[in-house]
């Protein structure tokens, strides 16, 4: 990926901006259209495009499978632990009306939690998925900077 | 009009633009987050999950070996069952259809003074119907988990050594 250079400086301009769009779709999910679903596939996006671009084996240095299998399992007990959470304190499974002394801002809290949890688990999903199903490709992508 | 293709690469290509139209379909129906998934999962994230698959499979459908009638007798008795469904909706847009009448009121209503929140889809996933979206959470961490086990060992031995093959 030496030559290229529009490519890779575009990707590169474009990157930030797209992950700076994922955070705002995952924090402004409960005002306007989105949420953790979505802004963990477009956060996933961003990185596929730094794939695409840089070749996989840079994307596997920057997000290697193992730190992304991790992820998956922490956006998913993060989620399982929230529920708990309300348990513990004294109300039902995913109750979030507990988790704060104001009910609704408790609701607050436990939506902000679950898609914060969701969009973790859908983003290094996603990306575990591109990696596996591109992984022939690494041998001859890694050493061509 | 394309009836059928036997190219998975245009196959694939069509899907993400059909998946693009009927985000914009979406759009069109008010249903702005389904649309904003539409777009993101099924014409960006999945066009390309789809590339990746074909690159490992190969490009073009194999021609079957002998023709049998059976898929399209399938085919067409399932489209007739799914028409005869259709006919049975209640009309567009109708207020007193099922799906406006029993949660949903209480859903519209409480957002407001129990989340307080003015998206009521975020509501709806996240808190009212908080299970639904626990369980798809773990469908996708399952798929996740499940495409890592098949395909992993592909991965495993190129990254150990990266420096080997520099040459």
């Amino acid at each position: 990926m030496k030559h290229h250079i529009i490519l890779r400086i575009g990707a590169k301009l474009l990157i930030p901006l797209i992950m700076l769009l994922a955070l705002y779709v995952q924090f402004h999910g409960d005002y306007g259209p989105g949420g953790g679903f979505q802004a963990g596939v477009i956060f996933a996006s961003a990185f596929i495009l730094y794939g695409l671009v840089f070749g996989l084996g840079e994307l596997r240095r920057v997000a290697p499978l193992p730190i992304l299998m991790k992820l998956m399992a922490a956006g998913w007990l993060i989620y399982i632990g929230t529920g708990y959470l309300g348990l513990a304190l004294g109300g039902m499974y995913l109750d979030y009306n507990i988790l704060s002394s104001d009910p609704v801002a408790g609701q607050h809290l436990g939506i902000f939690l679950i898609e914060l949890a969701v969009g973790i688990t859908v983003a290094s999903t996603m990306l575990a998925i591109y990696q596996c199903f591109n992984a022939h490709q690494s041998g001859e992508m890694t050493e061509n900077e | 009009m394309i009836i059928r293709l036997q190219n998975l690469l245009s196959v694939v290509m069509l899907s993400g633009v059909f998946s693009l139209l009927s985000a914009g379909m979406f759009v069109t129906l008010d249903a702005v987050d389904v649309a904003f998934t539409e777009a993101a999962v099924g014409a960006g994230l999945t066009t390309i999950l789809f590339l990746g698959a074909l690159a490992l499979t190969g490009s073009a459908e194999k021609a079957p070996r002998q023709r049998s009638p059976l898929p399209l007798i399938v085919m067409a008795v399932l489209a007739a069952i799914l028409i005869y469904g259709v006919i049975g909706l209640p009309p567009f847009g109708s207020a007193d259809a099922p799906a406006h009448r029993y949660v949903m009121p209480e859903y519209i209503s409480g957002t407001q003074t129990q989340i307080g929140i003015p998206n009521i889809v975020s509501a709806v996933l996240a808190s009212y119907r908080g299970f639904d979206t626990l369980g798809e959470t773990g469908v996708i961490f399952t798929a996740g988990i499940g495409v890592i086990l098949l395909l992993r060992r592909r991965l495993a031995p190129r990254v150990s050594p990266p420096e080997d093959d520099a040459g």
